[in-house]
């Protein structure tokens, strides 16, 4: 807003905008700081994160710089000839970046089954074993790549259905980058020890300082996107997405307030202990689920399934209460993660009631998604993007049925602690957020490049069948060897002992750990095929004359 | 023990007697809103954003 | 203007979409969350339970860097199957001085919480350098490094002030003795270790590696492995007294 002022004052002599010579400022001081840090640092993990920092840091207060030298005395106008001028340079580069850390997630997910399998692949090495690896599969599918895409696809949706340019000249780029560079650092630090140990919230104090800057200059984008908005009516979609960012905000600084042992270290303590901790953990793990992996994913169903189908959505009403039902209910439901523990009853009850309920709103949304096509099913016959859209909602529907299942504490003690809550997790993660994922970039790279289509249609069928064979394998033998490991700690001889040892339950396992392997590599498979088919799109693509989106300028 | 069932007490009375009803009845309105005949035509409106090419 | 009109407000204002959003998502949290910190159950004291020592936190630290609890738990529920193969289950007031607390959500492996005076520390030293050398269908990963590594001792006073900050409670005595606690525990020649006795009543002097010099993170690790689940004496506790 502010810089639009300042560009009408600009058109003859140039100068340097708040934001530039701001984040120049803070960059340098930034990089002063880490480079004093590093050789300050108590532990070798810290010096190296002190060092990345200080040679990040300086890049960016070095581009920023090159950046103005390098452009005209004008930023890049709002409209041209009446069209909004949207800004895609960090879509693309979040796009890219998803790719990247989508197919590194996958390898390393598939590292860690074949490590389950075949234990010797652990190698004995700190940084090769599975309680470093298992971390940073994790992250890097989760956060690494559904958050590139999350940021990438929401950055385009409320442009475009908004009808404006992103708010912010640096600011979006600030958010990709600094987002980036949040994984970088929490990866490294897994390998190298460096993790406070709360699943899905493992980097530690430092890494969730930069996380918590970056998060809040990316709602502020956001919603001064949607404040500038041409449109009177802000698309539903993009309500999800706001759902996601404000929520994953409360939850990363609820779940996370922490004290280093020092500030040149890299360990701290939460300030959290023993049930309350574990409250917020769930709390913060449960609602990750929702509202990163869900509410976020669904934003990407509300806009991508209509404009590929090319029909506006079955039920806008649905979608609505579909929203607001979600929310309601989905911050209740952490403690099912807590079943039989030692936290109060009385909350366990209340997470198991309100995940059985959740049920409802989940199919809503899936009916909502999936009858977007009535009247349009053949294009699942010859778009295979389109199927993989429609796929993913499917197996929304089918996790979704299966969460509040196992949330019930009947069905919680048998499934608990075993594979069947790895095998949900991912049928989740790769049916769902994998496949809605793929489908999205599939959309957006052609878009966002100016390509009239996909390099080709028939890797993105091999690409999906692939991957469903992947995935089906996977959660099938999951689903096996985590009722079999149930029951089999549970079985007693007619004497009266317990029947099997531990051991011969972990045994039991290996075939079925072999089996997942196998899903796994099927799954990077596909991934491996997807990013050849980007790839060509951008580089060998036919353009799309008809486009009007105006390419940015580089920085 | 005493403390357990007051605790308790409060906690289920703030689920039940006062927060329950409020969300019920907020969510109600937003059900009776989304389904108002005469949002309809703004509702489909609204559906065909994403399908607009400007 | 009718008065369903009005409620476009959601849609049409991004502040006040926010503000819904905060709402609604807050109270969920706040009502599940606020009454642990005041329900006796889950802050009430048991007989026995202690802050760990400067060589158990030390260990626990390592537990918690190589990540064991995304394959152990440390929970027993109160099931017949699971308190006949670990022990009685498990007490809030067992992990009230975890910071983070290390439950767990799979078992890979078995549970932990009562794995303490199970074994002998031979065996776990064997164990953890090369699990299939004692279970040959072990799929653990070998720990070797560790025996090879010694424990930072000199830093360990500022972790016992760190949790204390975060509501363990160290005292002054303890934090300033920290280092010699941390070497007189792994060592039974040590002239500390009555004095750290008299510190932490009951807790366990061993050369828990079985090797000269100073402790290393196998020395550590174990000796946090062997105090888990034992503090508190089953056969004293009175279970009615910590309904939950």
């Amino acid at each position: 807003m502010q810089r639009e002022s300042h560009m009408q004052q600009t058109q003859s002599t140039k100068w340097m905008t708040h934001g530039e010579a701001g984040l120049m400022l803070f960059f340098s001081m930034a990089a002063y700081v880490c480079a004093f840090a590093a050789p300050m640092a108590l532990d070798a993990p810290f010096a190296f994160h002190a060092s990345l920092a200080a040679v990040a840091s300086g890049a960016a207060a070095f581009a920023i710089v090159n950046r103005y030298f390098d452009r005209q005395a004008a930023l890049p106008p709002q409209e041209i000839n009446g069209k909004p001028n949207y800004n895609l340079g960090p879509i693309k580069f979040a796009s890219f970046m998803a790719m990247f850390w989508g197919i590194a997630g996958f390898a390393v997910g598939l590292m860690i089954a074949c490590e389950l399998a075949w234990p010797a692949l652990n190698l004995d090495l700190p940084w090769t074993s599975f309680g470093r690896l298992r971390p940073l599969h994790t992250s890097a599918v989760i956060f690494a790549f559904g958050g590139n895409v999350l940021i990438a696809t929401s950055f385009y949706v409320v442009q475009r259905t908004c009808r404006t340019r992103l708010a912010g000249d640096l600011a979006p780029w600030f958010v990709v980058l600094g987002y980036n560079f949040f994984i970088v650092i929490a990866g490294t630090g897994y390998l190298l020890g460096v993790t406070q140990s709360k699943e899905y919230a493992e980097p530690e104090w430092y890494a969730d300082l930069w996380l918590t800057i970056v998060w809040v200059v990316y709602l502020l984008v956001f919603v001064m996107t949607l404040v500038k908005r041409k449109e009177p009516h802000i698309f539903v979609a993009n309500w999800f997405y706001l759902a996601f960012i404000v929520t994953i905000a409360v939850l990363h600084l609820g779940n996370n307030p922490a004290l280093p042992v020092s500030v040149f270290g890299s360990k701290s303590y939460i300030a959290w202990g023993g049930v309350q901790d574990a409250m917020f953990q769930w709390w913060y793990g449960h609602n990750a689920v929702g509202f990163f992996l869900t509410a976020g994913f669904l934003a990407i169903m509300y806009y991508f399934i209509p404009k590929r189908a090319e029909r506006p959505i079955y039920s806008y009403r649905l979608s609505i209460i579909h929203f607001w039902a979600l929310i309601f209910l989905y911050i209740w439901a952490g403690p099912h993660h807590l079943h039989y523990t030692a936290l109060p009853d009385w909350a366990q009850t209340l997470g198991m009631t309100f995940s059985v309920m959740l049920w409802m709103p989940s199919w809503g949304g899936m009916i909502n998604g999936l009858m977007t096509l009535s009247g349009a099913w053949d294009k699942l016959r010859t778009d295979p993007v389109l199927r993989m859209l429609v796929v993913s909602v499917a197996f929304y529907g089918m996790s979704t049925f299966e969460g509040p299942m196992m949330a019930i504490k009947v069905v919680n003690s048998l499934s608990h602690y075993t594979d069947w809550t790895i095998g949900h997790v991912h049928s989740g993660a790769l049916g769902w957020v994998g496949f809605v994922s793929f489908g999205a970039l599939y959309c957006l790279v052609p878009w966002l490049w100016g390509r009239k289509e996909l390099y080709s249609l028939k890797l993105v069928n091999w690409h999906f069948w692939i991957s469903t064979i992947g995935i089906v394998l996977y959660i099938s033998a999951m689903w096996v060897s985590g009722i079999l490991q149930g029951l089999m700690w549970r079985a007693y001889t007619s004497l009266g002992f317990l029947e099997y040892s531990f051991i011969e339950t972990v045994e039991a396992m290996h075939p079925f750990y072999i089996i997942r392997a196998a899903g796994g590599a099927l799954f990077l498979i596909g991934a491996l095929i997807m990013a050849y088919n980007l790839w060509m799109t951008v580089r060998a693509g036919e353009a799309d004359v008809a486009t009007e989106l105006a390419l940015q300028p580089a920085e | 023990m005493k403390a357990i069932l007051t605790v308790h007490n409060l906690a289920s009375n703030l689920v039940t007697s006062l927060w329950t009803p409020i969300f019920v009845g907020l969510f109600i309105a937003i059900v009776i809103y989304a389904l108002w005949p005469r949002n309809r035509a703004a509702f489909d409106e609204a559906s065909r954003l994403p399908l607009r090419e400007d | 203007m009718s008065f369903w009109s009005r409620h476009q407000i959601f849609e049409k204002n991004s502040i006040i979409l926010i503000a819904g959003i905060l709402v609604v998502i807050a109270i969920g949290g706040l009502v599940e969350i606020t009454p642990l910190f005041y329900l006796k159950s889950t802050i009430e004291v048991v007989d026995g339970v202690r802050p760990y020592t400067p060589l158990e936190l030390a260990g626990r630290n390592v537990y918690v860097r190589e990540g064991c609890y995304l394959c152990h738990s440390q929970m027993v529920r109160p099931l017949r199957d699971e308190v006949e193969r670990y022990g009685h289950f498990s007490l809030a007031a067992e992990s009230m001085y975890d910071h983070p607390f290390q439950w767990g959500s799979k078992r890979t492996g078995p549970d932990l919480a009562r794995v303490g005076a199970k074994y002998s520390d031979e065996w776990h030293v064997t164990h953890l350098n090369n699990p299939r050398a004692i279970v040959p269908q072990s799929v653990m990963p070998g720990y070797p490094f560790l025996a090879k590594t010694e424990v930072d001792s000199e830093a360990i006073a500022d972790h016992l002030k760190t949790n204390r900050a975060v509501g363990v409670p160290y005292t002054n005595e303890q934090i300033a003795n920290a280092e010699a606690d941390l070497k007189a525990q792994a060592d039974p020649d040590n002239v500390g270790t009555d004095a750290f006795a008299k510190r932490y009543p009951k807790a366990v002097v061993r050369n828990f590696d079985g090797k000269g010099g100073a402790p290393t993170e196998m020395d550590a690790l174990i000796a946090y492995l062997q105090m888990l689940g034992t503090l508190v004496d089953f056969k004293l506790y009175n279970e009615k007294a910590n309904l939950r």
